[in-house]
């Protein structure tokens, strides 16, 4: 059959289809619709026409196959230097053998290139950094990923997280009301402790907008918790939209163009709508670097930059540490060897290394480098969606072993991840491979070392 | 055969070569699109300027990257190699003898001696580039039969010229020989990864400034 009930080339847009999605349990029939799944070679090839332009053409007809990329992908070392792992090789059998085809591709041919799409890149473009080129096979395979969502092959669970976005502005199924019952919930339970606590919804013409990851109010409420405690000690006037809170996009690691623009347009018009002087993002790399480095541009904005000045939660942190907005008691800095995971959107793309050095000499005492650190870091392992997708979580394994042993050898016990997914790939990590570490974001850290001012004590 | 080679063809490939690498240049710069590269060209423009000018520099520095002095060995042989390639041809005594007598101007020249070695240079780093593209899995595997063309295109003239300088057996032929390679060469270029003459540049440019603009370059400086 071309297209399947479940496995087809429309977007998730409805509930019914959402939950119909959900149902299917790991995806099974899903994937075995997927088997016989038409391919569209007119519609991918005019795709291909319309968008891929000179700077992707001129990428994949110099590479000289010069191999040096090799070295910079940690799934070529995680998969014992398998030359299949090479960035040139994946993005050369994959998109350039399509445009060489003209689009003429069979089923069999796109589901190794979504196997290859998502199992042997994770959009972390280090490589760019290593060739003699610039040849960034990360962003080509970020539109690789747009080529084969528009033909229908996409991983189940990146299915419906796109299908999410569309029907949630979310990554998870959290409405407005949810998210504004988090809020009050949160504040609730903290009142007692800190008198005066609160999350100001939808106030206007505040300094600083704060939007979050979908799991905090759906998994980890005290982390907004912790995020309002700190704001409330450090003096700020801040809020939160009760629509256009959600900065993550799912939608960006599954290749939905048109849901990650409607994921960015429903922040900016909160931005619009409040006026804030400034927005900060919560401890999640791909939310910042959907929401305010990639977004822009989604929305049509030619200026590249948000509607109000963006920032990432290490930068607030950063300021508020060296301003005095927050004063930490010195002698509950942390004493153990400590290393910092320098994420992939947040540092290499996003240029924030040195804001994250600022809050180490703050907080510890034996602060310890990965080998290679800040824009050199290596993926955690579970970017890019990777951690999300069960039909490659034996490949997510061993592409963790990289990060693993980069820990090991910085002699530290103790992981500090100011990112969902970095946070989420260590945990994994621990359990998986039992390496005796301990894994943590900002936010708790710096709790349990702020000086509280005597008027906030309880 | 001489005088046509050195006539009508090399006029012909000079042309070509010419043509093919601007049309390149437009043709990179028009397909720019900041909105498909989600990149900002046109705005912050001291950013974007600043992005592209360390890219470029940086890499065209031996061991200026960090990519380079990771694979210092292959590093070495690959700035010899280009260096040789560029250099020789432009400044070679002889050339620019033919230069002044059929185009009425030359060049600065370096003297025959130094020709000799930067030949040599060009013809061992070739061949390390070959061993090299056999003996490395990861390379051998992504190596294919063009990949080996290309560099023989690119060492044909300084193998020929070495033997027609050197007036090996048959200089009509050698020189000959020798003429016809460089046009293969200045011909290639455009048609061929060759064109990496001047994309390197575009490329290295493009990245820089993506880097520069929009991933983080108006916080710090990438460090390549």
């Amino acid at each position: 059959m071309p297209e399947g009930k479940l496995c087809n080339k429309k977007p998730v847009e409805t509930l019914g289809e959402l939950q119909a999605l959900l149902a299917d349990k790991s995806g099974k029939q899903y994937y075995e619709e997927m088997k016989n799944l038409d391919v569209d070679h007119e519609a991918l090839w005019e795709t291909i026409r319309k968008t891929c332009r000179s700077r992707m053409k001129t990428w994949l007809k110099i590479c000289s196959h010069c191999g040096l990329c090799a070295e910079s992908c940690f799934l070529y070392l995680a998969n014992n230097r398998d030359p299949k792992q090479v960035p040139s090789y994946k993005i050369q059998s994959t998109l350039g053998e399509i445009i060489r085809r003209k689009g003429k591709v069979d089923n069999d041919f796109m589901r190794m290139v979504m196997d290859t799409a998502w199992s042997k890149c994770t959009n972390c473009n280090r490589c760019a950094m290593y060739c003699p080129f610039g040849i960034d096979t990360g962003v080509m395979n970020g539109y690789l990923r747009g080529l084969c969502f528009s033909q229908g092959f996409v991983p189940w669970e990146m299915k419906i997280g796109a299908g999410m976005h569309r029907i949630y502005q979310a990554q998870m199924d959290v409405t407005s009301e949810d998210w504004v019952d988090s809020c009050q919930w949160m504040v609730e339970e903290n009142e007692e402790e800190w008198p005066g606590l609160e999350i100001p919804i939808d106030k206007e013409g505040t300094d600083i907008m704060y939007t979050v990851n979908a799991r905090e109010p759906k998994h980890y409420p005290e982390d907004i918790a912790e995020a309002a405690i700190l704001f409330h000690i450090a003096g700020e006037n801040w809020t939160v939209p009760s629509v256009g809170w959600e900065e993550t996009s799912l939608a960006m690691f599954a290749g939905d163009w048109a849901a990650c623009k409607l994921q960015v347009d429903t922040i900016y018009a909160a931005m619009k709508r409040l006026s804030p002087k400034k927005m900060v993002v919560t401890e999640c790399g791909h939310a910042y670097r959907a929401t305010v480095i990639e977004g822009p541009y989604w929305a049509g904005y030619e200026t590249g930059e948000p509607p109000v000045e963006s920032f990432h939660y290490v930068e607030w942190v950063a300021d508020a540490l060296e301003s005095g907005k927050l004063k930490l008691d010195p002698s509950k800095k942390i004493k153990e060897p400590v290393t910092y995971q320098d994420s992939c959107n947040y540092i290499r793309n996003g240029g924030l290394s040195d804001h994250a050095r600022i809050i180490m000499s703050h907080i510890a005492e034996d602060f310890r480098e990965m080998k290679p650190c800040r824009e050199h870091n290596f993926c955690c392992g579970g970017g890019g969606g990777f951690n999300g997708i069960g039909k490659y979580r034996k490949e997510r394994n061993i592409a963790l072993t990289v990060k693993r042993d980069q820990i090991l050898a910085t002699g530290a016990k103790f992981v500090i991840a100011p990112c969902h997914n970095c946070w989420d790939a260590i945990r994994d990590m621990e359990e998986i491979y039992k390496i005796g570490i301990r894994w943590s974001f900002l936010k708790p850290l710096l709790l349990k070392m702020v000086i509280v001012p005597e008027h906030l004590k309880a | 055969m001489y005088q046509f080679v050195t006539g009508p063809l090399l006029w012909l490939s000079f042309s070509v070569f010419l043509i093919g690498v601007i049309f390149h240049i437009v043709q990179y710069i028009k397909g720019l699109d900041w909105k498909q590269d989600r990149v900002a060209y046109t705005q912050h423009i001291p950013f974007g300027l600043k992005g592209a000018l360390r890219s470029v520099l940086f890499w065209l520095f031996p061991y200026g990257t960090r990519s380079w002095r990771n694979n210092p060995v292959f590093t070495c042989f690959i700035f010899v190699f280009h260096i040789g390639l560029v250099i020789t041809p432009i400044f070679l005594q002889a050339h620019n003898l033919i230069l002044r007598e059929r185009w009425g101007f030359s060049l600065f020249t370096i003297s025959d001696f130094y020709a000799d070695i930067l030949t040599l240079a060009v013809i061992v780093s070739a061949v390390f580039l070959i061993i090299r593209r056999i003996a490395l899995e990861h390379v051998r595997f992504i190596t294919s039969a063009y990949d080996y063309l290309l560099i023989a295109i690119s060492a044909a003239p300084f193998i020929t010229g070495m033997l027609a300088y050197h007036q090996v057996s048959n200089y009509r032929f050698w020189i000959v020989a020798h003429v016809l390679s460089g046009e293969i060469m200045l011909i290639a270029i455009p048609f061929t990864k060759l064109s990496h003459f001047v994309l390197f540049f575009m490329s290295r440019a493009q990245i820089g400034m993506d880097f520069g603009i929009k991933r983080g370059g108006m916080k710090k400086n990438l460090s390549w």
